[in-house]
């Protein structure tokens, strides 16, 4: 009784910016889950652009937390680019190539959440070393930033069609960004200029990529990928 | 035992008997209005049930002592489990002798003699319906009790006035896996309670019922105790949902006339309320096929886990 009194002291004595910080880590790893679950590419570029909204409260409240000047600019910099642009521009593709609809993933969805939820628990398990190490007030995030990777990557392995796999794609590097916030605040700001426009080029040649796959096999399925062959 | 706090259990099991029905009748009553329906009475349920007991009982050639026992044995357990609910009070003698998993434990004993009463004659439709119960059930009861273990985890018992009260003392803040286990024991309440994703309760379509056409059979007072435990397992999951999650206003210890009287319009205040979120949820929703509600369920419990986990990185560091 003495240890849960205990425990319960520490749970109400955190400060309030603390909360709001875990209550945007947990909708970070509920929104992966929803990108999971979500059969409607268009829908998978809402809930992106929301993740991205999300990941950009939270720079902004570690930002105003820790005092670090540059976290505003990178927070102002995740708006710009993953809330308001990228989004524009895969709403702009899937009108031109329109693709709405992913086909059946190969796990089915109920099996894919499941899956799931192993894995966040192996990255939790995985995030407990880096926790100790690491010395910020948001260490412990980093166990659901790693999650939200991994997530991500187990929508690209598991949806057929390009769009969904650029969309994983980005996901992904929404969670390596809110890890490299919660274990450091944040990386220099020139790797953070260096990494978005990374991301940015990257997005526009898949966008060309598209339009080339589909040109080739009439459609955006990564399945006609898979064999090689000389004969066009 | 002093008189009083027998008195005040009884007292409490009357509320949810009288209350049930009227509570069920809110829901439809919203829904009506949100479709732009003229609205039925909200009395609709009590004179339902009123006409039902004054028919004469038919039973099909082939019924069972266990199809005539059935309805008997739901509405038991459905009134034991709401003595067991902590609605009005804290400290009864019911609500103290057992605990939140010996409660889902009753709403499974209800279940499974709903669904074998309705294979009992051998109809297609109530073994189909029983079917579908049974798939919706076994779906819906790890979730439940995965919402309830983050509940006994966040407060370090599993009894359920001791949980409500231990929410109630805390000072508020913003959990994120008390967030999660909320919209989990939400779609499990949809789920159960044959509520419009999974299941329509005013359907006259028996391809597509699935609590309905576990009734198909039952007439006169068989039929009125059925429909009398359904909306009493309602009235019960929302009274769990209010002990989980909105704990205010539950008497903890005074169970004296002063502590009973303040509870009573808190209830009905939070009744009201509860009713119309229903209300709005079945409204916006669109009852989905059968073979998605597994998909629903795995959602509900995974929304749970999460909640655990979440509760267990961010909450017990």
């Amino acid at each position: 009784m003495s240890s849960s009194a205990a425990r319960e002291k520490v749970v109400t004595d955190i400060p309030l910016d603390q909360q709001l910080l875990n209550a945007c880590a947990a909708l970070l790893l509920l929104l992966s889950f929803a990108m999971l679950s979500q059969r409607r590419i268009v829908s998978l570029v809402s809930l992106l652009a929301v993740q991205g909204a999300v990941l950009a409260a939270a720079t902004l409240l570690i930002a105003w937390r820790t005092g670090e000047g540059h976290l505003y600019f990178s927070a102002a910099l995740t708006i710009a680019l993953k809330v308001a642009f990228l989004p524009w521009l895969l709403h702009r593709l899937i009108r031109r190539l329109q693709v709405y609809w992913d086909t059946e993933p190969l796990l089915n969805i109920s099996a894919t959440m499941l899956t799931g939820i192993v894995i966040v628990v192996f990255a939790f398990g995985l995030a407990q070393p880096i926790t100790h190490l690491a010395s910020t007030a948001t260490r412990d995030a980093i166990g659901i930033a790693v999650a939200v990777v991994l997530l991500a990557f187990l929508m690209m392995i598991t949806r057929r069609k390009a769009m969904s796999q650029v969309i994983g794609f980005l996901s992904m590097e929404n969670g390596l960004f809110f890890g490299a916030m919660s274990a450091t605040y944040g990386m220099p700001m020139v790797v953070e200029l260096g990494v978005a426009l990374d991301v940015l080029v990257a997005v526009l040649v898949l966008g060309v990529f598209f339009f080339q796959i589909r040109e080739q096999f009439d459609s955006l399925d990564l399945h006609h990928l898979e064999r090689l062959s000389e004969r066009r | 035992m002093r008189p009083g706090p027998i008195v005040a259990q009884a007292l409490e099991i009357a509320v949810a008997l009288a209350a049930a029905p009227l509570f069920l009748g809110w829901v439809n009553q919203c829904r009506a209005w949100l479709a732009n329906r003229g609205a039925p009475s909200m009395l609709l349920p009590y004179r339902n049930i009123r006409k039902l007991f004054h028919k004469d009982a038919v039973l099909a050639e082939n019924a069972s002592p266990l199809f005539r026992i059935a309805p008997y044995i739901v509405f038991g357990t459905m009134v034991v489990a709401a003595g067991i609910i902590p609605s009005l009070a804290g400290r009864l003698p019911l609500v103290v002798a057992a605990d939140a998993i010996a409660l889902v434990g009753l709403f499974a004993t209800a279940r499974v003699f709903l669904s074998l009463a309705a294979m009992d004659v051998g109809t297609a439709f109530g073994t189909l319906g029983a079917r579908r119960e049974m798939m919706i059930g076994f779906l819906a009861e790890p979730a439940l009790l995965m919402v309830i273990f983050v509940a006994s985890l966040i407060s370090a018992t599993t009894a359920l006035p001791a949980i409500s009260a231990h929410l109630a003392s805390e000072r508020f803040t913003i959990d994120p896996s008390l967030a999660f286990i909320g919209v989990a024991f939400t779609l499990v309440l949809l789920a159960e309670n044959a509520r419009i994703p999974i299941d329509n309760p005013a359907t006259h379509l028996e391809l597509t019922m699935i609590h309905e056409a576990m009734l198909l059979e039952y007439s006169a007072r068989h039929l009125a105790l059925m429909e009398w435990a359904s909306a009493l397992r309602l009235f019960n999951y929302a009274c769990i949902g209010f002990a989980l999650f909105v704990p205010w206003g539950i008497a903890a210890r005074d169970i004296g006339p002063f502590g009973l009287t303040l509870s009573i319009p808190v209830l009905a205040l939070k009744l009201a309320a509860a009713g119309g979120g229903l209300a709005v949820i079945e409204t916006v929703s669109a009852k989905l096929r059968i073979m998605r509600a597994p998909e629903f369920l795995a959602s509900a419990f995974l929304f749970a886990v999460l909640g655990l986990l979440v509760h267990v990185l961010l909450g017990g560091a």
